[in-house]
Parts: C-alpha cells; structure tokens; sequence
C-alpha cells in the first residue's frame, strides 16, 4: 500500500525543438500514513509531478505504481486511481461550480456512482473534516470568505474518500492566520484518520513544523530528500538553487560560525530557543 | 501637507441578499487618519478584510469616501475634474499579475499609461526605457507577459505605473500570490524606487518581514489603524501583533521568546545578523563577567 | 502544453515582410484577393503565383507552415473542387454511373481550386508575418474613417487586443479546471451529447466566474492608469509609413498592371 514512482521522465512538446523535459528520472516511495512535504519553487516541477500520481499526466517514461499495481497497465481503472488518490489543485475555490457548498461536494461522491445517502453521508462528513460550520451548507460558494471557499474545495476531494490526498500549495494567497488555520486543519486530518498526505509547497519554513518528511525538488529531479532536520542541514546548497530555509535555521548556522556550540538542526522557534539558551548557559 | 493625506475617512458600503433587499451596512474604513510625507516609505499591514485594501483605493480615487476626506498631493479625490491628475500622481499596483498587464508585448504594457496621458511618442519610448530599468526588467522588453514569471510580471506593472511619473506609488499586496524569489525581486524593485527614484511608497501587505526597511508601518484592523510606529516599535509587541492575526517573523518570534527567558536583549530584533550581533556582544560581555 | 499556444499563427523572424506597416500587409493582401477573383486565364494565375512565391521567399517563413493553413480549409477545398467538377452543365467528357464530368465543369473545377490555394496561402503570408497586436493597430487605422458613423472603432480594437492577450490564460485556466474537476471524477469524454453537455457546467461555470472577476480586476487597472477611451490618447509605436512601404506599395501596384494585361493580352492573343 504505497506509491512508488519508478525513474518517472516527462517532456512535453513532442519531438520539436521546442521541447521541454519538466521531469527527469524521478524515484519516489511514499509509504502509507507518512506525511511528505513537496518544496521547490515555481518551474521546479512539482505540479507537474503531482498530476502523474493520479494518472492527468502520462509519464514520457518510466513506472508508477500504486498499492502495488502499475497504473499504466492496459486494464487499470484510471477513475478508481482518482478517487483514492485525491489531488486539490491550487485555489482549489476557482473550481466551485454548485448553488450550494452541500451540492459541491456532493460531485465527487456521485462521480464514483455512490446512491444519493452515500453521497450525502460522505459530503457531510468531508465539510466537518475540513472544519467549515452548519450554517455555511447551504450558502452559495461564491459568498464565503477566502479561508472558507478554499475549505469547501478542500472538502471535495476529502469526500470521495481518498487513501492519499494532495494538495498543490493549499495556503497560496491566505493570509498568514488564514494558512495557519488551514495547515493546522490539514495536520490534524492526518493523526486522525492516518491518511497519506502530500503537501507541495514553496516555503519550506510553512511545512517544517508539520511534515515527517521534506523533498526538495529542482529543475525537475529530487534535490533532497529527508527528515526536515537532514535536508535543513544543506542549507548553503539550498540557498543556491534560491530556496530560503527557515529564518531559525538562518540563524543557528550564522550562531554556529560565530562559535556557539548550538544544535544546527533545529527546526522550529520552539526547538532554537531551547538550544541557544542551552548554548548560553541559561 | 504631506502627499498623501486622509482626514477621518469612512467608508461604509450596503449588503444586500439576492433580491436586493438591504440586509446591513459594512463600515470597511473607520476614520482613519494617514499623513504621508513624500519620499517616505510606508507599509499597511493587516489581515484579510482588515480594510487595507479599500483604504488603498481610496489614495488612487478608484473608490471615494464615504465621509472625510482624501487628499493626494493637494488635491481632494472626490473632486471629478481632478480624477485623472490624480490617477497619474498616485499610481496603483495591484495583486493578481495577470489581471493588470494589457499590452501584449512588456513595453507596449508598460507604455499603455503615457499613451493615455497623452505622452509625446518620442518621450513615451524613454519613459519606457528608464522604467524598465529601474525595475530591472529591461532585458525582456520585447517578451510576451505570458512567458514571464509572477514576480517579473509585477514588476513590470510596477514599471507601467513608473512610467507615469506619479510622486507616489500604492501597491495593494503585490506579492501575495508569488513564490519566495519572486516576492524577493519585487520588494527589492519596491525599495529601489523608494531610494533611487526617490517616489513614495505606500505598501499593502500581510507579511511582516517586507516591512521591516520601512519608514513607518501602520497595522489595520477592522477598518481603524490599530498600531502605527517604526517597524522596531510594531515588532517588538509580539502578543498584540498575534491578536491582529499577524504573522510574526521567526527571528522576531525567537528574540521574544530569548528574552522572556531572560536574555537581555534590545526590542523588535528584525533580522537573523542582528541576533546573531547581539547574542554574540552578550557572549562576549559573559566571558569578561567570569 | 496550453501556455504555449501562439494566437494567430505569427511566426517570428526578420524579414522585410515582418517589418511592412500592417495596413499595406491588410491591402495588399486584399488587392491580392481581388485580383484573383479577375482572372480568367492561366496567365494571371501564373503571375499571381509568382508574386506570391517572390512574397514568401522574402518572408523568411518555411513554406511548410503556409501549407498548415490549407490543411484547415481542406474540407472546403475538397468540397468545393467536387461540386464544381460534377454539377456544372455543359459539354460532357467522361460519365459513368450517373456522374458526369464536363469539360466546363473541369475548368471551372480548376480554377477554383487554384483560386482557393492562392487565396489562403497569401493570407497566410500576411498572418505569419504581422503580430496579431499589429493586425489591430492597422485594422483600427483603417477602419478610422468610419467613426464618422459613430462606430466605435478604437474600443472594438482595443476589445480585440485584449481578447487576444487573455485567451492564452483562459485556454491554461480551462486546461486546470478541467484537470480539477477530473481528479473529482468528472468525465468529458464519454456518454450522448446531452451527458457530454452536463459534464461542462462544471467547467464553464468556474471559467465565467473566473473571467468576470479578471475583467473586473482589468477595467480597474485600467481605469487607474489613466485609461479613458481613445480621446486624447497618444501611440507608442504610431504607424507611420516608411520607405519600405511606398516601395511595397508600387510592387502591389505593379503586380496588379502586370497580371491583369499579362491575362488580358493573353487572352487576345487566343
């Protein structure tokens, strides 16, 4: 039960010259249950990796296998793959379409063929997940706040009930409560239902608090691909290919040239404080 | 007086539910009073629906008050006659990139404003240049927008305004849909105009960090300035700045926390170097104590 | 990939061609027409294929995309080729079944068919070599005459040049919707016409929303730079004409004087 990307290639553009290769010779394993921060910033071709793994794009080469199956096979169901791995694209609010919020998230589920108590069961379910209130139901999408709209759209990937959800930058244009809120939610999604969760992403200081894991991803292929605290710790090289680290991280690496004795690999405001004080002797 | 001036403006605007029966009043803007000096830099931070943004359209006559009164460089905005002078002395740069580029061609956008104001042909192609320039997208005058990245289309927005020659430029959230490197360019652009070109700048953002080269930063909330001072006497209120929904920066952030704990250093540290100064003079005060 | 999709067909390169004034191009090519329609002998074709394969080998553009235009006609083309060759009375030649060919309906056939070919490649000519922006510009200068009669010429344009710059980002927001939508499940492709038409409410309702709010956004950028109609405006790149083009305008001239005697002296000659 995983997702495993097999030296995945994409070009598009045919055999011009024009042609351009987004991916090259990606391998990627995302066991079940692991929560995996995607950074890289615009043009690194993260989108572009994201839609092969529920089937939009078509790899130029290599393999993709979900649970186990290879979704290129002849026979596979590209609209199960779709359903259990759910992908919420970037202002994922511009994809509302329903008079109601309730409606809108009912597409998904009736989509799969589920009768209308499923579907509505699964609706319900996903707006309570995504933590959008009652009354908001029946309002019409285009009458919500920023945060609010962006929930609704969450919820309707969440209600097809999905074994892997995807979300292609989720805080893009929030304000910073709006994306504190919203990855928050996210996180406790995770530790509640266990769900596999891809967060792409370009700042790496958003995710670090949140994710086990961080791929880092430039000019098409994996830079790194580690424990926030393993990839942190190239800070000189990710600065080059023009990726901030998170400011704490900044810091601690200024302090250790500067000859303090503290913990380089400290990722939060939380973890730096503790080692500078202990660096201080407080 | 200074070139931007607002005097106890209000603006309410009324909702209306679908059948158009009025179900309320919205107050965006609550008196707020805004004395700016020319040349200086100034940042408006707040959270979404803080009213940030309709105060902005205010200063480029796009909306007019409700009650008091704006000036923009003498000129009271609720005046019709003036109402192009003005869009041409304070210019406006706005969120979205693709929103706002009309030209299909980097220069022929960038020209789109001297051509409305009448501009000779001939003047028209240096103002073009030199705005280009400024921002530092000469390079790609001949590119389509579409081939260009978010944060070079803002700045060639911010070089179509440029290129009016206005004596103040409002930007309304410019970097909020752009990644990290593209918010670095154009704040930098931002700033190059402010200490170059000498023009004034008002900035509208959510994110503190851009505001810390700032003259003054003024912090909205709910309509009203609920704090204005210089970006060391913001930052240095963390809690309050947390109850506004604001984002404090990480270094900030860290500082605050040091010094709760007891570790004497100075208010509203900014930037990783300071800390690292102050911390490495604590170090050194230490070591001469023992 | 949608992004990138040039409108129009313009193929960039540095061409005497490219640098022509658009309204000579926008002439020109209509003279060009008009002419064909005049013909009534190979000669004039002939001449009229010279000057266009001279145009083309000055335009710098590989023959083969001339030809991709034809390929968007074909139907057209075939069609028309068809009718002509069996529906016109006259003579009979060859019949079988119940078809016959004339020696009028071949002739009649031919011309049509060379007419058409010339006819879209030098239209062509003048779209892969002039920006679409360019064509605008020349067709509001045109067509300035006509403000006297309260056409609103300079909006029409200034709507075409912004339809041009926005239809690349609808075509890529459409592409994203669509991809959207599907990750949900949604299917375009199969079921009855009907099916297929539901299945794009989730479409083109977010793609509507989406361009009010970007023409919303537009109107008010426009608005603050100054943008108020046409009065008053001043041109950064003013059409002027320059040498090049009075000398491209006798080469029109000349062609016209040359294939029409060149088909008429022919045709005395007979």
């Amino acid at each position: 039960m995983s997702m495993i990307l097999d030296h995945v290639s994409y070009r598009y553009g045919g055999d011009t010259p024009l042609a351009v290769t987004a991916l090259k010779d990606v391998c990627l394993q995302i066991p079940d249950g692991q929560f995996v921060g995607l950074i890289g910033h615009t043009g690194s071709g993260k989108s572009t990796l994201v839609q092969h793994m529920n089937g939009l794009l078509r790899a130029s080469s290599g393999h993709i296998y979900w649970n186990g199956e290879d979704i290129y096979d002849k026979e596979y169901d590209m609209k199960k793959l779709r359903s259990q791995v759910g992908l919420v694209f970037q202002y994922p609010e511009h994809q509302l379409f329903e008079t109601d919020v309730f409606s809108d998230v009912c597409f998904g589920p009736r989509n799969l063929g589920l009768d209308k108590r499923e579907t509505e069961l699964r609706a319900y379910d996903a707006l309570k997940k995504v933590g959008l209130p009652d009354e908001l139901f029946y309002q019409s999408p285009f009458d919500l706040s920023g945060g609010q709209k962006r929930r609704a759209a969450i919820a309707g990937v969440l209600a097809m009930k999905p074994q892997m959800l995807i979300l292609d930058e989720p805080t893009a244009g929030l304000d910073p409560k709006g994306r504190d809120e919203i990855l928050g939610q996210i996180k406790q999604l995770q530790t509640q239902t266990g769900m596999t969760i891809l967060l792409v992403s370009h700042s790496m200081e958003d995710v670090a608090e949140y994710v086990d894991r961080i791929v880092v991803m430039n000019q098409g292929s994996i830079l790194f691909d580690g424990s926030p605290r393993e990839v942190f710790a190239h800070n000189r090289e990710l600065e080059e290919v023009g990726l901030a680290v998170p400011q704490v991280t900044d810091l601690l690496h200024r302090l250790k040239d500067a000859g303090f004795e503290v913990d380089t690999g400290a990722t939060t405001v939380k973890e730096a404080s503790a080692t500078i004080l202990q660096a201080l002797g407080y | 007086m200074g070139i931007v001036k607002t005097e106890n403006l209000v603006y309410e605007y009324i909702r209306r539910d679908d059948e158009g029966n009025v179900e309320g009043i919205t107050t965006a803007v609550d008196r707020v009073n805004l004395d700016v000096a020319p040349g200086e830099f100034i940042a408006i931070l707040g959270h979404n629906g803080s009213g940030k943004s309709t105060l902005a359209r205010h200063i480029n006559a796009i909306l007019s008050p409700t009650e008091g009164t704006v000036w923009v460089d003498g000129m009271d905005t609720s005046q019709e006659e003036k109402i192009w002078e003005i869009r041409q002395r304070a210019g406006m740069v706005f969120q979205n990139p693709d929103n706002q580029i009309i030209g299909q061609v980097v220069e022929e956008d960038v020209g789109f404003g001297p051509e409305n104001m009448g501009v000779p042909t001939r003047e028209i192609w240096e103002r073009v240049e030199e705005s280009l320039r400024a921002v530092g997208m000469y390079q790609y005058r001949k590119y389509s927008p579409n081939k260009l990245s978010g944060g070079q289309k803002q700045r060639v927005s911010i070089a179509g305004v440029l290129a009016m020659h206005p004596k103040c430029i409002v930007l309304d959230e410019p970097t909020a849909m752009l990644d990290p490197t593209g918010r670095r360019d154009v704040i930098r652009a931002v700033r190059g105009l402010n200490e170059v070109e000498g023009v004034t700048v008002i900035l509208i953002t959510h994110y503190m960090e851009e505001t810390i080269h700032c003259n003054r930063v003024f912090v909205m909330d709910q309509g009203r300035i609920a704090m204005e001072g210089t970006p060391k006497e913001i930052f240095s209120q963390v809690e309050r700045l947390k109850e506004l929904r604001l984002d404090v920066p990480q270094i900030t952030l860290l500082a605050y926390e040091l010094k709760k704990k007891g570790v004497p250093l100075s208010d509203g540290i900014l930037t990783a170097r300071e800390l690292t100064e102050e911390l490495t003079a604590l170090r050194g005060r230490q070591s001469r104590l023992h | 990939m949608l992004r990138d999709i040039t409108l129009g067909q313009y193929y960039q390169t540095e061409s005497v061609i490219h640098r022509l004034d658009p309204r000579i191009k926008l002439g020109g090519t209509l003279v060009y027409i008009i002419s064909l329609f005049f013909f009534n002998h190979i000669w004039g074709y002939l001449a009229a294929a010279l000057f266009l394969a001279v145009v083309i080998r000055l335009s710098k553009v590989p023959f083969r995309f001339m030809v991709r235009g034809m390929k968007a006609v074909l139907f057209l083309f075939m069609l028309t080729v068809v009718f002509n060759l069996f529906l016109t009375p006259g003579t009979p030649l060859i019949s079988f079944y119940r078809l016959t060919i004339t020696r009028e309906g071949l002739r009649t056939a031919f011309t049509m068919a060379v007419r058409l070919i010339l006819l879209v490649i030098g239209s062509s000519v003048m779209t892969l070599t002039t920006t679409p922006n360019n064509l605008t510009d020349g067709m509001e200068n045109m067509l300035r005459p006509l403000r006297v009669f309260k056409v609103p010429v300079h909006e029409v344009a200034m709507m075409m040049s912004i339809a041009l710059r926005f239809i690349p980002i609808l075509l890529e927001e459409t592409d994203k919707i669509m991809k959207a939508q599907m990750a949900r499940g949604a299917n375009f492709e199969s079921g009855n016409l009907l099916k297929r038409a539901k299945a794009l409410v989730p479409l083109l309702v977010p793609l509507f929303v989406s361009a009010f709010r970007r023409a919303n956004d537009l109107a008010m950028a426009m608005e603050a730079r100054c943008y108020r109609g046409g009065e008053g405006r001043t041109r950064m790149k003013p059409l002027i004409f320059q040498r090049r083009d009075f000398i491209a305008c006798a080469c029109i001239a000349l062609y016209l004087a040359v294939s029409l005697t060149a088909g008429r002296l022919v045709w005395l000659w007979i």
